[in-house]
């Protein structure tokens, strides 16, 4: 049952990734895009690391998602234009796609049995990053309210 | 089981069994399956679950709309629905009926497939906020270990939806009304999360089930254990609470809606049943965000009094959540309409500073002992904080004629 499940909601991620890469106009892309995160977040809730999926759901469509619609609305509308093939996206993506699927190939370890790893529990995740990678994460804290002074500063108003 | 006498009724047996009468149903329900593989018994339960939920929560809804109108009746001197059965009680069914006979317009010139998708997605995402809410002892219909992350990160997707609403309608007021509900929903999901993060420090655990558990017994033998009985813990509720009525969109913080304004926001160009979606997903997402308020603060299921446990858990649990939703209607009954940006300014520059205040009281509590002495330092933490703020961000003095920068 969770083959087929992964499967179903592997087509699904597949077809709203794609139309977010080929739909006409902008607004429906990002969208989709957005569909796509919650095909990847159903993906880690089968395996089993809820937390991941949860944070996946969080960032990518409360937070990123949002953006990304707040910016196509904000920006100039040039939407419904062919611009003709991309060549050097074209181009690029092979080369992605054929890195991947040589390194994939290349891999032996995929057919051989993990090792039992002991369940990832939140509480497991918060303590690690509380204890082994507190300094790591300190310096995104930091860094993240650095870029929301400088958003502030930017949008600031001008006093004459 | 019910049917006993009433003498017996103190009974622990007696009164353990009337407390899980609901657990005890479903059980008896999943015992027809007992033969049937794993993942039937699975789904059954999951929908025994869903079915159950959405029973007692349609007719709370139905319930609460038709005592709203009532209550903001008599607050304003007057009589309220009066007219379909006794007392009016028929309301809900009449408006029912009226909403599902309406007529559905679409804009012409709307994107017609978000324009349908919003109110399916708002919600959604309504409904399965609700499904973490421990109802009752033993009565979570959804227990995932990290529960009430699963309720900020659905409640995250409300925001994609409302702009789906405004942007799909393709009209300004409902685009406008988007961009507000969208400014206000994020400045405010900050301070709802941060006003969480104490609860959570302090019990060690995302689950629900576990935060209440925490909450149980009694300091001195008859002050419970809740969280709103400490210092940080009655600072983070109150935050929790103005914060959640901001989310839920209702007065005094309805500006997403300003009917003399912009019409009614991202809901103009929706009419008949969809309309009615929006409405239910509103006051869904109300009772959501007031069940986790009682779970999180107020003891969830647990009796404030010994000598009261013998009630049935729920039956706490929805007395707490009727009293949150009673003081939702007495706001709005009472309150005007805030602006924009008064909005703004007490979100970032009081509530969210407060906020982390009670974060560092709840440090502060935890490592004073829990005792008399930490809510004694919490205190004065929150109180140091309360009074420097209230002097930097005075107003007395900065009165002066109003300046328009878009309208002369």
């Amino acid at each position: 049952m969770s083959s087929a499940a992964v499967v179903i909601i592997a087509i699904l991620t597949l077809a709203a990734a794609l139309a977010a890469a080929t739909l006409q106009k902008l607004m429906h892309a990002a969208l989709s895009f957005a569909l796509a995160f919650v095909g990847v977040a159903a993906l880690f809730f089968l395996l089993g690391a809820e937390f991941v999926g949860l944070v996946l759901i969080f960032v990518y469509i409360g937070a990123v998602a949002v953006l990304i619609v707040f910016t196509i609305l904000l920006t100039r509308r040039d939407v419904e234009r062919d611009r003709g093939v991309n060549w050097s996206g074209a181009l690029l993506a092979i080369a992605v796609f054929g890195g991947l699927t040589w390194a994939i190939l290349k891999t032996q370890t995929v057919a051989i049995v993990a090792p039992p790893v002991r369940a990832i529990s939140v509480k497991r995740i918060g303590d690690a990053l509380m204890t082994s990678y507190v300094w790591p994460l300190q310096c995104v804290g930091l860094l993240l309210t650095a870029a929301l002074i400088g958003a502030l500063v930017l949008v600031m108003e001008e006093k004459r | 089981m019910i049917n006993q006498s009433i003498d017996g009724f103190l009974h622990p047996n007696v009164s353990k069994s009337v407390d899980q009468v609901f657990v005890n149903a479903k059980q008896w329900l999943l015992f027809w399956l007992a033969g049937a593989p794993g993942w039937v018994v699975q789904v059954a339960s999951s929908l025994i679950n869903i079915f159950a939920l959405l029973a007692v929560f349609l007719t709370l809804f139905a319930v609460m709309s038709v005592l709203e109108r009532k209550i903001l009746g008599r607050i304003q001197n007057r009589y309220g629905p009066n007219r379909v059965g006794p007392f009016g009680l028929l309301q809900p069914v009449a408006d029912g009926i009226k909403m599902l006979i309406k007529e559905d317009i679409v804009p012409a010139r709307a994107d017609k497939l978000v324009h349908f998708l919003a109110p399916i997605l708002i919600a959604a995402a309504a409904i399965l906020a609700l499904g973490i809410i421990p109802y009752g002892r033993n009565m979570t219909p959804f227990t995932i270990d990290g529960g009430i992350l699963f309720f900020f990160a659905v409640g995250s997707t409300t925001e994609l939806a409302v702009f789906m609403a405004g942007w799909g309608s393709n009209n300004k007021f409902s685009m406008l009304g988007a961009m507000r509900a969208i400014a206000q929903m994020i400045s405010y999901e900050l301070p709802l999360i941060i006003t969480v993060i104490p609860v959570v420090m302090v019990v060690g655990s995302l689950m629900p089930d576990r935060i209440v558990a925490a909450q149980a017994g009694y300091t001195f033998g008859f002050v419970p254990r809740w969280f709103v009985f400490t210092p940080w813990g009655a600072t983070a509720f109150i935050l929790f609470f103005v914060s959640g009525l901001v989310e839920s969109n209702r007065t005094p913080f309805d500006v997403p809606e300003g009917e003399s304004e912009i019409v009614a926001g991202h809901m103009t160009e929706y009419s008949g049943f969809k309309y009615a979606t929006f409405f239910m997903a509103e006051y869904i997402g109300m009772f959501a965000i007031t069940g986790l308020a009682s779970t999180l603060f107020l003891g969830g299921w647990h009796s404030p009094v010994t000598a009261l446990e013998f009630v049935p858990s729920y039956v706490w649990f929805f007395l707490k959540l009727s009293a949150l939703l009673l003081v939702y209607i007495w706001l709005r009954g009472t309150l005007p309409r805030t602006r924009v940006d008064q909005i703004m300014n007490f979100a970032w520059k009081f509530i969210l500073p407060m906020s982390f205040t009670c974060v560092i009281a709840a440090a502060v509590w935890h490592y004073a002992g829990r005792g008399l002495r930490g809510w004694l330092w919490s205190l004065v933490v929150i109180a140091i904080v309360y009074t420097a703020l209230s002097m930097l961000l005075d107003t007395q003095r900065k009165f002066a004629p109003r300046v328009y920068r878009f309208a002369e």
